[in-house]
């Protein structure tokens, strides 16, 4: 017997129909978003006109599938490049702060490694106003006083990527620093003591070791940084990732079944993604229960 | 190691640190607060000056838009909390191993998907022509279609539904690691259920619970596409309004402010919300990287 458990049945009966709504609400606007791509209608909503997987692929009449759509695939592709940057900046920032803290002594670690949380707890917006703010001043600046023009400091992917990483930095720090903190430093010292260099043991033991956090990282800032709006749409440019243009298709044109055919792709993607980030994490239990 | 090479290491580590913190966070919030700080007088000229601030209070929309984001980031939050709390305790405690496994990964994929997404999928369920209108059409309670978009009872459970997951992650984490065996006893001491719950249950979860709502509260107050999608043109929300500002006015000083006023007022409520209840940051949000 659970001792946690309600121990009416009763009880139980209505605690785990709780559980049933909960998920119920979880699931149904997915459902709702995802569903509709394949209605052969030109409206995302009922009556169903029967299957089709022209909202992915057509190319014809008044039924242009995202596959077709040019400004829908250049959305892709920008995200795509977007997220693979920001990741790849923040992996890096976040493996160099997870050594700072878990490795090194200095006066006033305990503060900034608050600092290093803040700016999780900045809203989004405020992040990109800033960001914003402060590379158009200096562009201005320099455009005025030097006459340079500073193209990266304007609106643009440059700036989508340091806005995403400001804040993603901060949760790959998290994931990284965790699994250093939980390294067994008498491996290094052992490679060490038999005649490795510093960056040889760091190249072939610790490296290894946090390759699982590295990875499940870096899918993680990949797919926020996929589905991020708040920040980016404060500094966006000519070259708009996916979100900014299925929001302006929105609001411009009204719903047609081809942003529920990009909600389809999207929630599989992503959640085929956050799965394998899962699995990686697992793979990483697993094997510390191996070692033990 | 010797003292020299652990002094660089040590500098070669902080100098990323501080480009980060220095450049995309401590100097643009600096800029803003500058820029909300000023008045122009001619073209190009800036002065130091209140006005914008004593604009902000002087005109009741403004801060009416603020006391009404405040207000309803709270009740999301303390929503968010009763609702997820008892699917936590459920997946850490009651499930067995592999419907554990299986719930939490029902309640984690959600959490990748984008906002717009989730917005849209109940945009197709509740506008007029959408699926529960048609619904209640179908079973004969309404006679004509509902408009269920645009009103305060959508946003809120809108937002409810975008954040819930974040309150149940660090929950589920927390609860996990209470042992069974700490309510066992509470319950041969004679405590009924409530007790149990109230005096060993909570004050265990208490990190979990201030993780999970410091995030939702941030979250909440700092979100833009379900409030402005759900609740519509005249939906009263405060990041709607700066992007107002910024997007469709170009008024930089007034967005500033309007920035600055949503960070002070979120930062006082997370500091508000450690303090009463004795948590650091660190002892809090920090977890979610475990």
């Amino acid at each position: 017997m659970n001792v946690a458990e309600p121990q009416s049945s009763l009880a139980r009966w209505i605690y785990r129909a709780y559980i049933a709504v909960f998920l119920i609400y979880l699931v149904a606007p997915l459902v709702a978003a995802g569903v509709f791509a394949f209605n052969d209608s030109m409206f995302p909503m009922l009556p169903w006109k029967g299957f089709t997987l022209g909202w992915f692929f057509g190319n014809s009449g008044e039924q242009i599938g995202m596959f077709h759509d040019p400004r829908l695939l250049d959305g892709l592709l920008n995200s795509a490049e977007i997220g693979l940057m920001v990741a790849a900046l923040s992996v890096l920032l976040g493996t160099c702060n997870a050594f700072l803290f878990e490795r090194c002594d200095f006066p006033g670690k305990r503060f900034l490694y608050i600092v290093m949380i803040i700016p999780l707890v900045i809203p989004g917006v405020i992040l990109g106003i800033s960001i914003l703010l402060l590379a158009s001043m200096v562009a201005n600046w320099a455009s005025n006083s030097l006459n340079i023009e500073l193209d990266l400091l304007r609106p643009g992917v440059f700036l989508i990527v340091l806005g995403q990483a400001s804040f993603l930095t901060t949760i790959t720090s998290l994931v990284i620093a965790a699994r250093l903190g939980k390294f067994d430093i008498s491996l290094e010292e052992a490679a060490l003591n038999l005649g490795a260099s510093r960056f040889r043991a760091l190249r072939t033991v610790t490296l290894p070791y946090l390759m699982p956090a590295l990875v499940s990282a870096f899918i993680v800032a990949f797919l926020v940084s996929f589905e991020n709006f708040n920040t980016t749409v404060m500094l966006v440019g000519s070259k708009a990732p996916l979100t900014i243009t299925m929001y302006d298709r929105m609001v411009r044109v009204g719903s047609t079944p081809v942003l529920n055919a990009v909600s389809f792709f999207l929630m599989i993607a992503s959640g085929g993604l956050a799965v394998l980030s899962l699995f990686v994490q697992r793979e990483k239990t697993e094997m510390r229960a191996t070692q033990r | 190691m010797n003292a020299r090479t652990g002094r660089l290491t040590l500098i070669l580590l902080l100098a990323p640190f501080v480009m980060w913190i220095g450049l995309l966070i401590l100097l643009p919030q600096l800029d803003i607060l500058a820029i909300s700080l000023r008045r122009q007088v001619t073209f190009g000229h800036y002065t130091f000056s209140l006005i914008n601030y004593i604009n902000f209070f002087g005109e009741p929309i403004y801060w009416g838009t603020l006391l009404h984001t405040a207000f309803v980031s709270v009740l999301v939050t303390f929503l968010a909390l009763v609702l997820g709390f008892p699917i936590a305790y459920y997946i850490a405690k009651i499930a067995r191993r592999r419907s554990r496994a299986a719930l939490f990964l029902i309640c984690l994929v959600p959490l990748w998907v984008s906002d717009l997404v989730r917005a849209f999928g109940w945009i197709i369920l509740l506008r007029e022509t959408g699926l529960v209108s048609q619904f209640l059409q179908d079973i004969g309670l309404v006679s004509q279609p509902v408009e269920m978009l645009y009103n305060e009872t959508t946003v809120i459970i809108g937002l409810v539904y975008t954040v819930v997951l974040f309150m149940i992650v660090p929950l589920v984490s927390t609860l996990s690691a209470l042992d069974d065996s700490l309510i066992e006893a509470g319950l041969n001491l004679g405590g009924s259920r409530m007790t149990v719950m109230r005096r060993i249950v909570v004050p265990y979860a208490m990190p979990g619970v201030v993780a999970g709502c410091i995030i939702v509260f941030m979250l909440t107050a700092g979100s833009y596409l379900t409030p402005i999608l759900l609740g519509g043109k005249n939906g009263m929300w405060f990041t709607g309004l700066i992007y107002d500002q910024f997007i469709t006015r170009y008024d930089w000083e007034d967005g500033s402010t309007f920035g600055v006023l949503l960070l002070v007022f979120t930062t006082v409520a997370v500091w508000l919300g450690l303090r009463l209840t004795g948590q650091s940051l660190a002892s809090t949000v920090a977890k979610r990287g475990e």
